[in-house]
């Protein structure tokens, strides 16, 4: 039994009777007891998924009929919502709360099967790119513990990556499942705004932000697609997916394909390995039969700003509930007037998070909108624009997925203009709604390097297609953990 | 010249469910804090989804006030914290960046003058705050989540109205309006609010809110009026400004607190893409409306020859108009509208009464039916009609049960007759003298009689037996 592989053939293994799902959950936890302490993806464990996998194995044995995941472990962002779970937001301000309901994606996949391990770490309301923010400390990147797995989905980069589990589900707001992707080398998607219910997510920045899957190869990456996309009544902004099927013809190939190479997000302020990665990715997707050359998106230097803009708006109201009156932490509100109280407990977010709703109470302001926030949602018609003309031209648009490697603890949090500049390449499809995938592409000097290939709105098929292609084309070490 | 404008909100009670959720609209009938769920309480996580039934209800209500309705409306966030708001924001409507509110532009006739709306708008009522304790030490507030996310309309006026008694004409319009459409039941305690704001010449508005009552808004007028031309005539300017109704000492106050210059930095709210309101269904909503209260009454006076009046009463409160479509024949239709006006309006005039009452529109056609082939008296079906209303048993019941057969055998009015001229004696003689006094002798006789004698008959025996 090999904590390794992959979900398919995981579930080719438990189907042939190599191994039970107890087993294979087991030996999971056991690997989660002897690395978590070191490299803490997991907030919190589901005590009972051992329960869960002896249910699903009895189904088994007695040829019921058994959900498509086979009892594979699967982690979930701690901002994705489970009844009766704690959903901390890795912030001291949820501590206690629990959900009295579960997220429409983990509800897909109990359905069918899948065993929950547990809850990872993130930055505290996945505001961050390097776990740093979370409030109950930061996660460690599974190739070296003195670097950072990225983020806000570091957690659940850092938990796929260190084989505590098969898959992970994370949120991407800005970048947040392909940051730490890149970081952790696995893959991982940020899908079309709406293909994926956010029912049970914890918003952050709805107005762009998505679920998406972090998994060890790409047909995993379709697998767990196919399981949790698709419309939901719970979600008016879900859009129809025709129930595609992600991983038919997943080996088709690019031959043919146009390429258009992002030329804001290749030219400056890539460490000199990305640039060279990037080279080599590109003649390998040549060699794969699909045409490059490079476009110009003029639009994209001004992205950062733009997204900073909105999503701190957005931050600053959909954070505005967390009153600590309904839910919360303890804190006895006898003896405080209304807004001395919500003062006070709101003084518990962390400074990352207070950072951006300081921003949020100020960008979208009578007298300052004009000039921060509306411009702001300009730049973002206009991008949406741009990229839609080149869409008319390329099949996809490529850049590697992090201007850089993952890089000390330490060396960045205290300079959040640096920090955020990290989004630079992945901002762009949050903006515009489009999909993108990190593919893990090469490790140099013992860090991750990934590629981000970005495909046009519900072209989700067509873009595994390609992540396929280039994974084929590499061969990658295994994590020294 | 003075210059009144409104702010209505109404709730869209006869919709099944809330603005965003499944928990019921009605939330008046539950315990407090047990018609709530995670969207309405806000919890992280949940997202509202939109109800589409009242996005109808309210282009309905737009369409009712010749408004233009768009064909696609939005969703905003208004942000502020206050402890009746879950989110702390309110999911309501904005057209600062074009006219994306459920409709606006549009007018109600009030007394011959015109009275523009400015915008109606589909948007979440807050909770309700409720203040406990005696002593300013002992006051606690509890907050009841169970009205919040019903769905509210919100209708704003321009400053058309020039004095507090067209408002409140207006108001009555209105609620008949919203009453007629069958989206709102205004009668409801807090079904229905206005806020208004007030300017005289030469001065600032002024907004004044926390008013309780249409009453109390009529009263907060005057005193805001007489207040700014006090000033006015001392020379002190009207700042602008909005002022709080003190329902207890019956004057505005000035609201000093921050939250009235609060910034709520709107923005589209995401959750709830556009919605498209094509032009077909504006086309069957517009077509679904029912008849306007102004139709109804045109009607009712030309083709039955109901009076003005009558007609007017009918026309405008949905009950009685129900009633009478429901009752009248071509024939009878005057009849009915005249039974229902005169005599039935004082045992329903309450919500509760209305409620409680047993009677149908069949009662009245047989009530009706009765008094024209002279087996009922007008003045024994009053009686009838109460305690229809009290039991519904049917008129034939009644007839044989209460002893209310009209009494028309002269024989027996004449016997009656004697006995009255026998204990009014001086009447009589007044009647001889004077005959528009026999009515008195008629009413003698219609007593003895608990009404039942026929008032024409007993008219022409008293004045032949005078001579």
């Amino acid at each position: 039994m090999n904590l390794k592989t992959s979900i398919l053939d995981y579930i080719n293994d438990v189907k042939s009777g190599s191994f039970t799902v107890e087993e294979f959950i087991s030996a999971t936890i056991q690997r989660i007891k002897d690395v978590d302490g070191d490299v803490h993806a997991y907030l919190s464990l589901n005590e009972s998924a051992i329960e869960d996998a002896r249910i699903i194995d009895k189904k088994i044995s007695a040829g019921e009929k058994v959900g498509a995941c086979y009892g594979f472990p699967i982690s979930i962002k701690d901002n994705i919502c489970i009844t009766g779970s704690k959903t901390t937001c890795a912030s001291k301000i949820l501590e206690n709360f629990v959900a009295p309901y579960t997220a429409t994606v983990v509800d897909k996949l109990q359905s069918e099967d899948a065993v929950i391990t547990g809850k990872t770490n993130l930055d505290e309301f996945a505001m961050g790119l390097t776990t740093e923010f979370s409030a109950y400390g930061p996660t460690k990147n599974p190739w070296n513990l003195k670097y950072v797995p990225g983020g806000s989905s570091g957690g659940s980069a850092a938990s796929v990556a260190a084989d505590e589990c098969l898959a992970s589900l994370g949120s991407d707001t800005g970048g947040s499942v392909r940051n730490p992707a890149s970081f952790c080398s696995v893959v991982g998607l940020k899908p079309t705004y709406g293909l994926i219910s956010r029912y049970g997510l914890i918003s952050y920045a709805n107005s762009i932000e998505q679920i998406g899957p972090v998994t060890k190869t790409v047909k995993d990456c379709g697998f767990l697609l196919n399981i949790i996309a698709g419309q939901d009544s719970n979600d008016d902004t879900t859009i129809d997916n025709a129930n595609s099927d992600y991983l038919s013809d997943i080996e088709q190939g690019i031959d043919g394909k146009k390429i258009g190479i992002i030329k804001e997000m290749t030219s400056d302020g890539l460490s000199p390995e990305v640039s060279a990665a990037t080279k080599d990715a590109i003649q390998d997707f040549e060699k794969l039969g699909a045409n490059c050359e490079e476009v110009s998106l003029p639009t994209i230097p001004y992205t950062v700003a733009a997204y900073y803009t909105i999503t701190s708006t957005e931050a600053g109201s959909n954070l505005a509930r967390y009153d600590n009156i309904r839910y919360g932490y303890d804190l006895d509100s006898e003896g405080y007037e209304y807004n001395s109280y919500i003062s006070k407990s709101r003084a518990k977010f962390g400074p990352e998070v207070t950072r951006r709703i300081i921003l949020g109470g100020f960008v979208p302001s009578a007298g300052h909108a004009g000039k921060y926030f509306l411009k702001a949602l300009k730049v973002k018609s206009k991008l949406i624009s741009e990229v839609n003309s080149a869409f008319e031209k390329y099949d996809f648009l490529i850049s590697p997925t992090a201007p850089v490697q993952p890089f000390q603890f330490g060396e960045k949090i205290d300079d959040p203009v640096t920090l955020m500049l990290l989004d630079y390449n992945t901002v762009t499809a949050n903006l515009t709604g489009k999909p993108a995938i990190s593919v893990p592409y090469r490790v140099t000097d013992g860090l991750p390097i990934g590629m981000q290939i970005i495909g046009n709105s519900k072209n989700e098929k067509s873009l595994l297609q390609a992540a396929y292609a280039l994974e084929s084309k590499t061969e990658l070490p295994e994590v020294p953990l | 010249m003075t210059k009144i404008g409104l702010e209505i909100h109404c709730q869209l009670t006869k919709l099944e469910s809330k603005l965003f959720c499944s928990c019921k609209a009605n939330y008046r009938e539950f315990e407090p804090n047990h018609n709530i769920c995670p969207v309405c309480m806000g919890l992280p996580g949940s997202l509202p989804r939109l109800n589409q039934k009242a996005v109808e209800s309210a282009t309905s209500i737009a369409m009712a006030l010749s408004c233009e309705t768009p064909e696609k409306i939005a969703f905003f966030r208004k942000n502020y914290f206050y402890p009746d708001l879950p989110k702390n924001f309110q999911i309501t409507q904005l057209n600062v960046y074009g006219d994306m509110s459920i409709g606006g532009e549009g007018y109600v006739d009030v007394e011959g003058a015109k009275i523009k709306i400015r915008r109606i708008q589909l948007e979440e009522d807050p909770g309700r705050l409720i203040y406990e304790g005696e002593s300013e030490r002992t006051k606690i507030t509890l907050v009841d989540y169970n009205r919040a996310g019903t769905p509210l309309v919100e209708i704003v006026t321009d400053p058309d109205f020039e004095n507090p008694r067209q408002v409140r004409v207006f108001l009555n319009i209105l609620s008949d309006l919203l009453e007629n459409l069958g989206v709102a039941e205004p009668g409801l305690e807090g079904a229905m609010r206005a806020d208004g704001n007030v300017s005289i010449e030469g001065g600032n508005k002024v907004e004044i809110k926390n008013i309780g009552s249409f009453h109390d808004l009529e009263k907060a007028l005057h005193f805001e009026i007489t207040r700014q031309q006090s000033l006015s005539e001392r020379d002190i300017a009207i700042s602008q400004e909005t002022r709080h109704w003190d329902d207890r000492r019956k004057i505005t106050v000035s609201s000093r607190s921050k939250e009235e210059d609060q910034d709520y930095r709107y923005f589209l709210e995401n959750d709830i893409p556009w919605v498209k309101i094509s032009q077909e269904t504006r086309d069957s909503l517009k077509k679904d409306l029912p008849e306007s209260i102004s139709s109804k009454k045109e009607r009712f006076v030309e083709k039955f020859d109901i009076a003005p009046q009558v007609a007017d009463i009918l026309a405008s409160d949905k009950y009685y108009s129900d009633l009478f479509e429901n009752a009248h024949s071509d024939s009878d239709a005057k009849d009915i509208a005249n039974l229902i006006t005169t005599d039935l309006m004082g045992f329903v005039d309450t919500k509760e009464k209305r409620e409680e009452s047993k009677l149908t529109s069949q009662h009245l056609s047989d009530l009706v039916a009765a008094i024209n082939d002279k087996t009922l008296t007008r003045t024994s079906s009053k009686t009838a009609l109460q305690e229809i209303v009290k039991s519904g048993k049917s008129v034939k019941e009644l007839l044989s049960e209460m002893d209310l057969g009209q009494v028309s055998d002269s024989s027996e009015i004449e016997g009656i007759i004697m006995q009255v001229f026998e204990e009014e004696k001086q009447a009589v003689l007044d009647a001889k003298e004077n005959p528009e006094t026999v009515n008195y002798l008629v009413g003698k006789v219609m007593q003895k009689t608990k009404g039942k004698a026929d008032p024409t008959k007993t008219l022409e025996l008293i004045k032949s037996k005078l001579g």
